[in-house]
């Protein structure tokens, strides 16, 4: 929801990044505020995954230029750990697996790390399967997940059903969803959807990575973002989608204005 | 590899420090007169004078081995000494007689002895350089029957079980070290279980090496008699010294029918420094017989220590029935170089063997899994499973294995599986991306890898190899 004079939480200027000296990010200018619903389209290679990894911290890109404001923080003078606790948050495209570690005990300790930042109680084991439980049935997760190795034998669907559990324990301040839909079929995808819009509110902020229009049916964003070649070069609102959908991305190169309103 | 992993690896060794206690030192070298002195020491009666002579003849007739994965220069077995032992070496009723100083060393260790040993349940018999020093609760394990002393000891008080027992496991002459073993031991430890006898407590040994220049070559021996069962505990550590100390041991175990023996190993010996200088040669021969039907004996190991790491714990599986079991953590840093495994030899018929191998290597290390499984053709229905993990941290380091099988029974059922892994960015990113920071996540994910073989472990022992892990690795990964 667009909501007048809300906070920022996150505001990229001039982003650049480059992996093994190649420069993927070009220059993002990117501003996100409280409540909204953000969705980055764009062709596979556009650099819309690494933008969300840079945004995370990820070590194998180095960030060449511009800034990244997180609420009162500068986010590159921080750690990925402590971008994490700061309250964000990445849904990973491609989650790890752990075997011999329990789900349950992973996820404790990504909670309470976080609880303990924020000045609250840690939860105990008994406490905390409680706690997790509840969380679980917005995903419609069986208990059984809570005793398996992290992600290990998990289907498409579990994982990142599994990434949504840990956005509903974590309650960051900005999500960040990296190719959620991809690899879930439609029933996961709505269960998946339904749990993000239960967990996103006026106090959160949510960016959707996406190449398809079909998961913004479930999450209706705010704007909607294309990105080429390593830039933001379209900015609407949700109707950019459906005519991406159905007109795909080639047009854009020849007419770079914001087609902001217009409808399919 | 990245800095974080790599200043988590790199902790240096908390038990290097070298406990100011007058020892009693053999001249350097080895020769008949060494073993004469020896024996002599130790008041030895003369058929274990010969069992000495011998095997240190076969000694001189064997070279040694260079077939391991594993590089060092030519040890001068001349410039060792043999003995060496804490004074004053009068035997001690309890622990109050026990050197101060060397208690303190204990405590310093984390070793549970003393009151709390009481509280934890376990006996234990402490190896001080090459002599055990003290031996806890042997009153009450006499009650039920159980003989749990040094090796020593036991030769004078019951000269029949070890005249019987020893070297009928591993042979004076089996293979190089163990053939230096059996010419120079010194002490070690004793354990008879008698008939039908479940042991009530887990019996410990704690070995230290802690005069520079000295060898260490201590024998264990176990006996579970018919239906006996006991859980063997053994640790180890050594000061930090710039020179490489050998530790020869022979270890050899003994299930009747229906016995079960269970021993379990955290070895810490200094590892070396991160160039690799100083540390323990750890090059050691184990053995068990499940002599009996339906016997059953069990290996744990966290090898955590030394500078080079010789050792294939094995079981001998001739009893119809019987189980051998393998279970193994090999953690390598820096320079350390491993070559371990077992051997699972299947004799009797439906004897049943598991191995399960897990290796981790960080720094400029090397690490091999190797591991014999010889079903011969007495063994109808026998059956094996293998499964051989290494895990890489940073990619400076080598992960091998060397599977040997042969079976000569086609009634026999083997099967083997190994995996390679590898600690990454990626994994790593995941974790800081949850808030964990990257030790606790390598912490983590090192458990989860070595969850089979701890859960093996004694709880006080489990806890104890979790903690001595992340230490190792701390520092390793980024």
């Amino acid at each position: 929801m667009i909501i007048a004079n809300s906070p920022t939480i996150l505001s990229v200027q001039g982003l650049r990044a480059s992996i093994n000296g190649t420069e993927i990010l070009k220059g993002i200018d990117l501003t996100v505020r409280s409540g909204e619903i953000h969705a980055i389209m764009g062709l596979n290679g556009s650099g819309k995954s690494t933008f969300a990894k840079v945004l995370a911290g990820h070590s194998a890109y180095e960030v060449t230029g511009g800034s990244i404001q997180f609420e009162d923080k500068n986010l590159l003078e921080l750690p990925p750990e402590e971008r994490a606790r700061a309250g964000l948050f990445l849904a990973f495209q491609y989650p790890i697996e752990i075997p011999g570690v329990a789900n349950t005990q992973f996820l404790r300790l990504a909670y309470n790390t976080v609880q303990t930042q924020r000045g609250k109680e840690e939860l105990d084991p008994l406490e905390f399967d409680d706690f997790v439980r509840e969380k679980m049935k917005l995903l419609e997760m069986k208990p059984d997940f809570l005793d398996r190795s992290v992600n290990e034998g998990f289907s498409g669907g579990e994982k990142k059903r599994n990434e949504i559990l840990q956005m509903a324990l974590l309650e960051p301040r900005l999500s960040i969803l990296d190719e959620t839909d991809s690899g879930l079929d439609i029933d996961a995808l709505k269960i998946v959807a339904n749990g993000v819009n239960r967990i996103t509110n006026k106090d959160n902020a949510t960016i959707l990575v996406t190449h398809y229009q079909r998961l913004l049916d479930y999450i209706v964003p705010d704007f909607v973002h294309v990105m080429q070649a390593g830039r933001i070069v379209m900015t609407g609102g949700k109707e950019l989608a459906l005519e991406l959908e159905t007109r795909g991305y080639d047009w854009i190169t020849a007419n770079k204005q914001p087609v902001a309103g217009v409808s399919a | 590899m990245s800095a974080v992993l790599q200043s988590l690896v790199n902790q240096p060794y908390k038990h290097g420090f070298v406990t100011d206690i007058e020892s009693d030192i053999a001249p350097k070298g080895l020769n008949e007169e060494i073993i004469r002195l020896i024996s002599a020491k130790k008041n030895e009666p003369e058929w274990l004078l010969s069992f000495r002579l011998k095997a240190y003849e076969k000694w001189l007739t064997m070279s040694e081995p260079e077939w391991q994965n594993v590089h060092y220069p030519k040890i001068d077995f001349q410039d060792i000494s043999y003995y060496s032992a804490p004074k004053p070496k009068k035997k001690l009723a309890s622990m109050d007689e026990v050197d101060p100083e060397l208690l303190r060393t204990f405590e310093k260790l984390g070793v549970p002895m003393h009151e709390r040993a009481a509280l934890a349940g376990v006996a234990v018999d402490v190896i001080f350089d090459s002599v055990s020093v003290a031996t806890t609760y042997k009153q009450k394990l006499a009650e039920v029957g159980i003989i749990f002393c040094s090796i020593s000891e036991a030769v004078h008080t019951h000269p029949e079980l070890i005249q019987k027992y020893l070297g009928s496991v591993v042979p004076v002459g089996d293979n190089y070290f163990a053939a230096l073993n059996s010419a120079v031991f010194t002490d070690g430890s004793f354990c008879f279980i008698p008939k039908g006898v479940k042991c009530p407590m887990d019996l410990s040994t704690y070995f230290r090496i802690n005069t520079e220049g000295s060898g260490q070559f201590e024998r264990t021996l176990i006996i579970a008699e018919e239906g006996a069962s006991v859980s063997y505990l053994e640790g180890c550590t050594a000061p930090r010294f710039d020179t490489n100390q050998l530790h020869a041991a022979v270890v050899e175990l003994i299930a009747l029918d229906n016995a079960d023996i269970k021993y379990s190993t955290v070895q810490n010996w200094y590892a070396g420094d991160e160039n690799g200088v100083g540390g323990i040669y750890n090059f050691v021969t184990k053995r068990g017989l499940a002599k009996g039907v339906n016997s059953r004996i069990s290996w744990t190991q966290v090898e955590t220590g030394s500078a080079i790491t010789w050792k294939y714990p094995s079981c001998i599986l001739r009893g119809d029935n019987s189980v051998g079991e393998f279970y193994s953590v090999a953690v390598t840093n820096n320079y350390q170089q491993a070559d371990t495994g077992t051997k699972m030899i299947h004799i009797g018929k439906n004897t049943r063997s598991t191995i399960v191998s897990k290796g981790i290597t960080a720094g400029h290390s090397n690490s091999s899994y190797r591991g014999l499984v010889r079903i011969a053709p007495t063994a109808e229905g026998a059956r094996n499973y293998s499964q051989c993990d290494s895990m890489l941290i940073g990619d400076q380091c080598g992960a091998h294995t060397f599977p040997y099988i042969q079976v000569h029974n086609n009634s026999a059922k083997v099967e083997h599986e190994a995996s390679t892994s590898k600690i990454g960015e990626d994994q790593l990113f995941y974790f800081s991306q949850r808030g964990i920071d990257a030790e606790e996540a390598v912490s983590m994910i090192i458990n989860g890898f070595c969850k089979d073989v701890f859960q093996q472990l004694p709880m006080e022992f489990a806890v104890e190899a979790t903690k001595l892990l992340s230490f190792k690795l701390e520092g390793s990964v980024g």
